[in-house]
């Protein structure tokens, strides 16, 4: 049995499995299906500052390996979460990561300054990458002087563990990975989802109501596993991997291309117990090769 | 309600006509208790151009025999593949999700009418049967592009008067199920319906101007089915709600449809 622990700034997570905002809800919604203390924590859906009703349906598209999304974060605001969420998932036994959202660098320092004061939530993860959102979201992500601004407004703000998601629709993701480290981030998240569209030939229409929206899924999985491995080499700050993990295979892939840890997504849809096979599928293959602990296998790409 | 994810053993599956199957399925533990409206997510493996679970309402439960039943149209390459399915195989199943139409409590017996269009007619078998079986008499009103189309009528027949529908006249009354005489003829406390969209839209007008309660189960494109992506939403005087977890089954008071 070898050591699954890792940590990410002062998080200590018992393995690097973790679920990813906008594909695990709240945590609630999978307990029938598994435990969640098996994991190694668990991103809630994106919360903004205020109310959001979201975009209209249609807002999913299946495309092979994968699927669209334009859901355009909605969400009941950070104060009904504080009040009707949070006294729920504190009770979980493992890093409940609220992912803060926004508009405008206010919403964003809003949002954080409150998620600040909640005990039982140890990190935030700051969504500079939504492509759903009209104003903000993959705005502030996909240039260094915006990325930058907001990342130090947050800072100042939020004193526990900062996680940037990063957004993959940028010429070079390290570029953005640099910046965000420069303003104090503990680590970086990625990628979040490439925007896409569909078209329905038949009805000569767009599918999804927005047009575009977040291509994810294990489509997305090479690309992912480049900007991981890219970001990995380029920053000294943790970096959690993501994008199309489906198995543990993938897992170990995205650790050995520079993950500290990993988040699992769209494929919750599919399987909801898939992260607790990928906790157990890891303990195999580290045992398998010999190794004592995860940590050895990180960016442990052979030469 | 308590949810599954289980694999489920293929008992028969009866190819109805080119473009719908019945899928028999079993398991060694008894079925729980699943609900009128509710459905499952059904997981298509080896399919090209599909990856999510397929939504199917729960058709029929057959307690005698521990058999979950799902009426199936082929529609792309992931009801194709359902359709596929040998005698023995296995399939993957969440369930039973969503939530349920409501039995009302204050009716005269017969007064329920169920109305359903195309493979829409699935739940409808779930819920007459359950009705029957509270000492309710439903009436079914079945309607369907052609003969061809009418899917189970002699499963319908066992829990009530079948009245039908086609377009092309050859079966029941010429027209849509809107059009047929027994909604002249009776008046109905209750109204559910379940088939395609304009066909449900047209019954909910029906049933608001004659004022009569009206439930409707939504298809709405889903990815997780459990309440967790927030992709199969619909925009109600409540907001955009999940349609896999607050529906399927709606009431017309609380959609936002122009009718």
């Amino acid at each position: 049995m070898a050591n699954l622990k890792v940590s990410i700034g002062n998080l200590s997570l018992k393995n690097p499995v973790m679920t990813a905002s906008g594909t695990f809800g709240y945590g609630t919604e999978f307990l029938d299906f598994m435990d969640l203390s098996c994991i190694g924590g668990v991103f809630m859906k994106g919360t903004t500052a205020t109310h959001r009703e979201g975009n209209f349906y249609p807002r999913m598209a299946e495309t092979p390996s994968g699927m669209l999304n334009a859901v355009g974060l909605q969400n009941k605001g950070v104060d009904y979460f504080i009040s009707h969420i949070y006294p729920e998932v504190r009770k979980y036994d493992t890093n409940m990561i609220v992912n803060v959202s926004g508009s405008t660098i206010e919403e964003y320092i809003n949002c954080s300054e409150k998620i600040n004061e909640l005990e039982d939530i140890p990190a935030i993860e700051l969504n500079i990458s939504c492509p759903n959102v009209k104003q903000g979201g993959m705005a502030f992500g996909t240039n260094c002087q915006s990325a930058s601004q907001v990342v130090k407004a947050v800072r100042n703000v939020y004193r526990k563990t900062l996680i940037v998601k990063l957004s993959p629709n940028v010429t070079d993701i390290t570029e953005i990975a640099r910046t965000v480290e420069a303003e104090g981030a503990d680590a970086v998240s990625l990628i979040n989802t490439l925007v896409g569209m569909a078209i329905d030939a038949e009805k000569r229409r767009p599918v999804l109501s927005t047009v575009t929206g977040g291509l994810s899924g294990p489509c997305v999985k090479p690309i992912a596993l480049r900007m991981v491995y890219q970001t990995h080499k380029s920053v000294r700050i943790p970096v959690i991997g993501m994008g199309g993990i489906s198995n543990v295979t993938d897992a170990i892939e995205f650790i050995l291309a520079g993950s500290t840890a990993i988040q699992i997504g769209t494929y919750n849809f599919i399987d909801p117990a898939i992260s607790v096979k990928v906790v157990d599928g890891i303990n195999e293959y580290l045992d398998r090769h010999g190794f004592n602990s995860v940590e050895e296998i990180i960016g442990g790409l052979e030469k | 309600m308590k949810k599954y994810a289980s694999d489920w053993k293929v008992v028969e599956n009866i190819r109805l006509h080119s473009n719908y199957c019945l899928l028999k399925l079993s398991m060694d533990a008894v079925i729980p208790e699943m609900l009128p409206g509710q459905f499952v997510q059904v997981r298509v493996d080896g399919s090209q151009t599909t990856f999510l679970r397929r939504p199917i309402s729960v058709n029929y439960i057959d307690r005698n025999k521990n058999e979950l039943w799902l009426l199936i149209q082929l529609v792309g390459d992931g009801t194709r593949n359902l359709a596929k399915l040998q005698i023995g195989e296995t399939v993957n199943l969440l369930y039973p999700l969503g939530n349920s139409f409501s039995i009302p409590k204050t009716i005269n017996d017969d007064n329920v009418l169920l109305i359903g269009g195309g493979v829409g007619v699935a739940p409808l078998l779930y819920l007459g049967s359950q009705l029957t079986s509270q000492g309710y008499n439903p009436t079914f009103l079945l309607g369907a592009r052609s003969r061809k189309d009418l899917l189970l009528l002699e499963e319908f027949q066992k829990y009530g008067e079948v009245f039908v529908t086609t377009e092309d006249g050859k079966s029941g009354e010429k027209g849509y199920v809107t059009n047929h005489s027994i909604l002249k003829k009776k008046h109905y406390d209750f109204i559910y319906t379940c088939g395609p969209s304009p066909m449900m839209h047209a019954v909910a007008a029906y049933a608001k101007q004659s004022g009569i309660p009206c439930e409707v189960s939504l298809e709405n494109l889903m990815a997780c089915g459990i309440g967790a992506c927030l992709c199969c939403v619909e925009n109600t005087t409540e907001g955009h709600i999940c349609v896999c977890t607050e529906g399927p089954v709606i009431n017309i008071e609380k959609l936002k449809w122009q009718i």
